[in-house]
């Protein structure tokens, strides 16, 4: 089974400071969780995102294209990055995805991509 | 549903719902929806002929032989799963008791995911596992069949598309989520307890039902004291069945009960729980609630119970859930160690927070307290107040005769 893990930032929670002894270790946190991702064989990848800010969303409608500046819906919470795991089953997700600092400052979503035939 | 085929269908649909979806690969849905299938062929063929020597073994051939169609005929379906229809075609069906048993603990743990609903594990635990039908559940949850419905095909859809496993969790997981299983099993019991819904017999089945479950898991976590101690609170509770109901099917209070006809095997057996229990030194709400049911299970009758005793345990069992039932409750063996007057004084301590509010039978209790200590008017108003709080039909027969009784006694000097 193929996950997606969004790392969610919650509005009233803020993560450490840059600059910060608990900032370098979160991003220790985050190595050391992607390291051991790897090492297990279920990581297919993993990026950080840029802000929302510089997203930009694109409708098409007949022939028609609509570009907006900014993200699809303005959420209070803010999408900062993503893994893409490959688990035997949701509990083997559920332990790798509470690795990820982000489950201790926001939360992490994950969602199951539909498995294609073939 | 012809009637011998309903004795097995709710003797066996746990069992064959629970080997199905282990043999299709932990989808519930489709596990249900074979045996359903099975069924179906089972209320045509038995009808017409007579019912085959092994039934339950009959109703597994047949449902796996349905769940391998309906995988073949489901044309979405990718490489993986063709290949789980082929293995399940072949896989060997001779289901010793041990192996079923371990089935139906799986599915348990599948139906109390974290990852599901609360709400909505219960649901799925008395469909998948107890074989109640969507409409009995709706009536339990007092809400549409169609919403019952949706939520189960929901999470059953959650259940296939997220993977959730088909597998008892082992170590630090297993401590993590037998909570979850617990509560589910304790509702399960309560439902059958609740003299509320339903036919007496199918109650009766969801009570041995939820029994035979907690004490499967007992088998797997045996250092778990709050499983030990919700199968002895299951087991003495349950003792006192056939008092609980008059021949008129009118309940029964606990104070008015032949104790003569409590069940004393299963007494013992709940005792012995709550001992092993207790002897792993970890207490908890379903011990506490336990050792209360012991302290009655061991009275002779009403005055000879360790009132003090159950006193205590309530005030225990507060700390860890303070309801206002469980206030409540503290009162009344306050009030019947020391006085109404020191029950009433409890049952004030907490009235101001508001939770008692909307809660007829605080006010009840208030009633019976201030009735005790010759305070009729004030014990009549805390009767109308239960009353306008939209008590259950036989709660609000025993207010109305207390009432006439209350106001019909001379006010005293």
């Amino acid at each position: 089974m193929r996950y997606l893990c969004l790392l969610v930032g919650e509005p009233d929670i803020d993560g450490p400071a840059p600059g910060t002894p608990e900032f370098m270790q979160m991003l220790e946190d985050y190595q050391s969780a992607s390291q051991a991702m790897a090492a297990a064989g279920v990581l297919v990848e993993s990026r950080p995102l840029q802000p929302a800010a510089s997203a930009t969303t694109i409708r098409v409608r007949g022939d028609k294209t609509l570009v907006t500046d900014g993200p699809f819906a303005e959420l209070k919470e803010q999408i900062g990055g993503y893994y893409v795991l490959e688990c035997a089953d949701l509990d083997e997700a559920m332990k790798w995805a509470a690795m990820i600092p982000a489950a201790r400052f926001g939360a992490v979503d994950i969602r199951p991509a539909m498995e294609m035939p073939g | 549903m012809n009637a011998e085929v309903e004795v097995v269908f709710r003797r066996e649909w746990g069992r064959a719902v629970a080997v199905i979806a282990r043999l299709a690969g932990g989808d519930v849905a489709l596990a249900e929806d074979a045996v359903a299938d099975a069924f179906a062929v089972a209320l045509r063929r038995w009808a017409a002929g007579p019912m085959p020597d092994d039934p339950a073994g009959w109703l597994i051939t047949v449902a796996k032989n349905q769940a391998v169609d309906r995988i073949r005929r489901e044309a979405r379906r990718s490489g993986k799963e063709a290949e789980a229809a082929r293995r399940l075609g072949e896989c060997e069906l001779a289901q010793p008791p041990d192996s079923i048993n371990d089935d139906q603990l799986r599915l348990i743990f599948t139906c109390c995911h974290p990852a599901l609903e609360p709400g909505t594990r219960v649901a799925l635990t008395l469909r998948a596992l107890c074989g109640l039908t969507t409409a009995e559940i709706a009536r339990c949850f007092l809400v549409p069949e169609s919403t019952m419905a949706q939520r189960l095909v929901r999470a059953k859809r959650k259940i296939r598309d997220a993977a959730i496993p088909f597998r008892v969790p082992e170590g630090r997981d297993l401590r993590d989520r037998v909570g979850s299983v617990l509560r589910v099993l304790y509702l399960v019991f309560t439902e059958g307890h609740r003299a509320s819904v339903g036919p007496a017999v199918i109650r009766d089945e969801l009570c041995d039902e939820a029994i035979r479950l907690t004490r499967l898991l007992a088998g797997v976590c045996p250092d778990e004291p709050e499983v030990l101690g919700l199968l002895a609170l299951m087991l003495l509770t349950d003792a006192r069945r056939a008092a609980r109901m008059a021949e008129d099917g009118s309940p029964v209070l606990l104070d008015d009960q032949d104790r003569g006809r409590w069940d004393r095997v299963k007494m013992a057996d709940g005792t012995a729980q709550l001992d092993a229990a207790m002897r792993l030194g970890r207490t908890g709400p379903y011990q506490l609630q336990a050792a209360i049911a012991a302290c009655h299970a061991a009275a002779a009758s009403v005055a000879d119970t360790d009132w003090a005793q159950i006193a205590l345990l309530y005030a225990a069992l507060a700390r860890w859930e303070p309801s206002p039932v469980v206030q409540a409750n503290r009162a009344v063996a306050v009030a019947q160690a020391a006085g109404p007057a020191a029950g009433l004084a409890v049952l004030d301590e907490f009235c101001g927070d508001g939770q008692a509010e909307g809660w007829h039978l605080f006010y009840a209790c208030r009633a019976d307290l201030l009735g005790r200590l010759g305070r009729t008017a004030e014990a009549a108003d805390a009767c109308r107040a239960a009353l306008d709080r939209d008590p259950p039909p036989a709660d609000r027969e025993l207010l109305l005769a207390r009432l006439a009784t209350l106001v019909s006694s001379p006010a005293p000097r």
